[in-house]
């Protein structure tokens, strides 16, 4: 049951291509296991969190903190609401056994699995009824959490969209999380903020020269550069900052700016738009990428360029050129990732303050599949992950969780991903190749 | 993430690597045949040699750059050069001899930390550092190495090296055997730790397709959070479970010292050795160590000459783990961590190792020299801090910029004119995520 479908793309202002997209049937094993899977995460919400439940009803609190137009907190039958969850995703899990949802209904029907399940997870914790379950603050600590994942794999999906491998967003983090502390403290908050751009701009620049000029390895490059940036910001650290903390790494942090109107919606507007510059930046270089790269010349050029280069170079674009610049500014956004950890949070630097989020970043970009929608999904559930360990911390759950094991389900999840069990994922094609004119 | 969608540009790519080692050997060999033959040829060649990329040339010219840029950032850090700055104008000799001194002293103190220090008590205690550093190193280095053959980045070695020492070190200090036998079977239960979750990624390498990069650095942090999860247990943690610790392994499952008591360095070290000597044995001779040349080189040619790709991915890393691992049981019944467990056992070896086998290029005895120079660097950083205001971090800047200049032959050739020869090149093939 092939279905041919003919989608008109804008591939460029003006150019439109006729796309003419075949979706190949999944095969009955995948079909049938994927549902299965489902089918399990029902069970497991409707059984196993159904059973353990208290008898308690669940009380949800919807409101951040700072908010000043407010939503009563209200109950919900805690078991009941559960097993609600559990049955429709069961539900859901037969009709992909049976039939089969076709590829992008499969993944609107993923999302709502997941969702179903986290709601039916958090009413599951808040049935010993001692203390409501404050989902406003577990999403505000989501974004605040997710914010430098989510600058992180924009940096990265900067440079791999263009074909080259950044392993070192971490290492670009830190430089500009250094950066940011330091010249936040010496000048202002906004000259950290510029600082720690254009110093994660040198360091992508770094990674520019040696993986296009010099053709290094850039999986490799990357390591050595995260552990060049560990070694010369712990020097730089010890050397500058330790001895006089005061005036070297105490910077101003940026305070959360309301938007006018926006900012007073209930819930939303707390969550979204009472946030600091750094987090308004994220969301204009989200949609800024995900526009320009489907819909302008230089998205246009920059996937061709990390397809298959010879064919880009041959109809004249610069393709050096365009990596070049690429890089260094997927370098500039991992600047600005690395202010959000001082600048946009803590103010303070310390050694190896990314602490693998740089990592995290990179998973998500991959658990994304290379698209600008995709990578923001994975980091905002990497940070809910993050979130919900320090929320379940809190509340005193019917069964005790251990926060390691719960630590662990994003990058469990990340591996289920990339061994193509929510399907495959496939990276440009000549990403991590260097090119070498002739 | 397919195994063979992109065969013509593999077969297209990956046998220059292999050609330019041929090359090399065959060069190498015509070089030692020129230099029997008579004296002026002899220096000649040499010459040849030292103005060319010769792998040795550019090593140690990486070292010396490497060194040069961290003098510089121990000039700028050092508060004596900083006030001479102040009055460059009137006296600026004092701002070079003060720079000069902070460098002398910063390298000095790294060479009495690493080598050898006349004014320490126990003379060869900096040599026992080094080798106590050095061993893990070389073990997760020849990981790497063995991986690299077979085209496969180990980015892994940190988790393999927690799973292993977690294994050692419950069997070490929950099971009661009789000497002799307690510590073997600790060992066998270190390596079998790490090669289980190397094996994990191999698998899925295999089987799916999982870029083995990805899956490898989600273990580091699964078995980061196991090993947390498994030091909050009571049948794991040492009373009175105040403190993120293992309990002590027990007497019969720790390493011998290798000369006394008051010098660390023990038999782990002869481990390291003869893992070194394996894997070199295993690379030129073995059939397996052929058939991870190959998978390598060119999978698509591999697979034509009727090898199985995936089942040599699966072996590989079981290997590679198993290397891991030993660097595990290394950190976990040596000396270096008081026999016990953390979740920083691992001590940041599976990175560095990383960097190691770089500078090693791909050969067993390379990984071994190369773990030695970082250990004793590692080693030279405790008397840095000890006797300097310099930073030990300078130590990590150094391991970096080292293989930053090694892994750009191209940088060192511009920098210092070398002419381009067979000989150099990376010995790393490069490879996308797709490959």
């Amino acid at each position: 049951m092939s279905q041919h479908s003919v989608e008109q793309v804008e591939v460029a202002p003006g150019e439109v291509v006729t796309q003419h997209l075949v979706e190949v049937p999944m095969s009955p094993s995948r079909r049938i296991g994927i549902g299965a899977a489902i089918v399990v995460i029902g069970l497991i919400a409707a059984v196993l969190l159904g059973k353990s439940a208290g008898s308690s009803s669940t009380r949800f609190d919807l409101n951040g903190s700072g908010a000043d137009l407010t939503v009563p907190t209200f109950s919900v039958p805690g078991t009941g609401l559960i097993i609600a969850c559990g049955v429709v995703i069961i539900a859901l899990g037969v009709v992909q056994i049976v039939r089969g949802f076709g590829k992008r209904a499969l993944r609107y029907v993923g999302i709502a699995v997941a969702l179903l399940f986290i709601v039916a997870f958090l009413t599951w914790a808040g049935t010993e009824g001692k203390q409501s379950v404050q989902v406003g603050s577990l999403l505000q600590q989501t974004l605040f959490l997710a914010t430098p994942l989510i600058l992180g794999s924009m940096a990265g999906l900067m440079c791999e969209k263009t074909g080259v491998i950044n392993v070192a967003i971490e290492g670009q983090m830190l430089f500009g999380a250094f950066a940011g502390a330091l010249f936040g403290t010496i000048a202002s908050n906004w000259l950290g903020l510029l600082a720690a751009v254009i110093i994660g701009g040198l360091a992508g620049a770094l990674l520019a020269v040696f993986a296009i000029k010099f053709t290094v390895n850039q999986v490799i490059l990357g390591v050595v550069i995260n552990a060049f940036a560990l070694g010369l910001t712990g020097y730089l650290y010890d050397a500058v900052m330790a001895n006089d903390a005061t005036s070297t790494n105490q910077p101003a942090v940026f305070n959360p700016i309301k938007i006018p109107l926006l900012g007073d919606i209930p819930v939303v507007g707390s969550l979204l738009f009472n946030q600091t510059i750094i987090t308004y930046l994220m969301y204009v270089i989200v949609i800024v990428i995900d526009v320009m790269l489907l819909r302008s010349r230089w998205g246009l050029r920059t996937r061709a360029v990390g397809e298959h280069p010879k064919a880009a170079d041959t109809v004249g674009i610069n393709v050096l050129r365009l990596r070049y610049r690429n890089v260094i500014l997927g370098g500039c956004i991992a600047g600005l990732a690395g202010a959000a950890l001082t600048i946009g949070s803590v103010g303070q630097f310390n050694k190896n303050m990314t602490s693998g989020q740089g990592f995290i970043a990179l998973a998500a970009l991959i658990f994304g599949r290379w698209t600008p929608r995709g990578a923001l999904g994975a980091s905002i559930f990497f940070g809910f992950a993050s979130a919900l360990q320090t929320a379940l911390s809190l509340l005193a759950t019917p069964v005790k969780i251990d926060s390691n094991l719960l630590q662990m389900l994003p990058y469990l999840a990340t591996i289920f991903a990339v061994a193509g069990l929510v399907g495959r994922v496939r990276a440009p094609a000549a990403d991590g190749e260097p090119y070498v004119k002739g | 993430m397919s195994t063979g969608g992109d065969g013509p540009d593999l077969s297209k790519r990956e046998p220059k690597a292999e050609e330019t080692a041929e090359q090399s050997a065959v060069q190498g060999d015509t070089e030692l045949k020129r230099a029997e033959s008579g004296d002026d040829r002899t220096r000649e060649t040499i010459t040849q040699i030292l103005r060319s990329d010769h792998p040795a040339v550019v090593t140690v010219l990486a070292v010396i750059c490497a060194m040069i840029v961290g003098a510089i950032l121990i000039i700028a850090s050092d508060g004596p050069t900083r006030d001479a700055m102040k009055y460059f104008t009137a006296a600026p000799a004092d701002t070079f001899n003060a720079a000069g001194w902070a460098v002398r002293d910063a390298y000095l103190a790294i060479f009495q930390g690493a080598i050898y220090n006349p004014n320490a008590g126990q003379k060869l205690a900096p040599i026992s550092e080094t080798l106590v550093y050095a061993t893990p190193l070389i073990l997760a280095g020849l990981s790497v190495t063995l991986a690299f053959r077979a085209g496969l980045f180990n980015i892994g070695a940190q988790g393999q090296i927690l799973m292993s020492a977690a294994l050692a070190g419950y069997i070490g200090f929950a099971w009661d055997l009789p000497a002799g036998i307690h510590i073997v079977v600790a060992i066998i239960g270190g390596i079998i730790g790490g090669a289980i979750w190397a094996a994990l990624a191999g698998v899925l390498k295999a089987k799916t397709g999982a870029h083995e990069v990805i899956t490898t650095i989600m273990l580091n942090y699964i078995a980061v959070f196991f090993v947390n999860f498994l030091l909050t247990e009571s049948w794991f943690q040492a009373p009175p479970f105040s403190q993120a610790v293992s309990r002590t392994v027990d007497g019969n499952a720790q390493f011998w010292h290798l000369f006394g008591s008051d010098l660390r360095v023990n038999f782990s070290f002869v481990l390291a050795v003869l893992a070194t000597a394996f894997v070199w044995w295993l690379l030129k001779y073995g059939t397996f160590g052929f058939r991870v040349r190959a998978v390598g080189a060119n999978q698509d040619a591999a697979r034509t000459a009727g090898m199985s790709v995936s089942s040599t991915y699966i072996w590989v890393m079981v290997v590679v783990g198993a290397l891991a691992g030993l660097a595990g049981v290394s950190q976990i019944l040596g000396s270096a961590n008081n026999y016990q467990v953390t979740a920083s056992v691992d001590g940041g070896v599976g990175f560095t190792a990383i960097t190691v086998a770089l500078l090693g290029r791909g050969t067993a005895w390379g990984t071994f020299w190369a773990g030695l120079l970082f250990g004793a660097l590692t080693a030279g950083s405790g008397q840095l801090q000890a006797s300097t205001s310099t930073p030990p971090d300078l130590v990590q800047v150094l391991q970096a910029l080292v293989v930053i200049f090694i892994a750009a032959p191209g940088l060192i050739r511009l920098i210092f004119r070398l002419r381009r020869s067979s000989a150099g090149g990376s010995a790393v093939l490069a490879k996308g995520w797709n490959g």
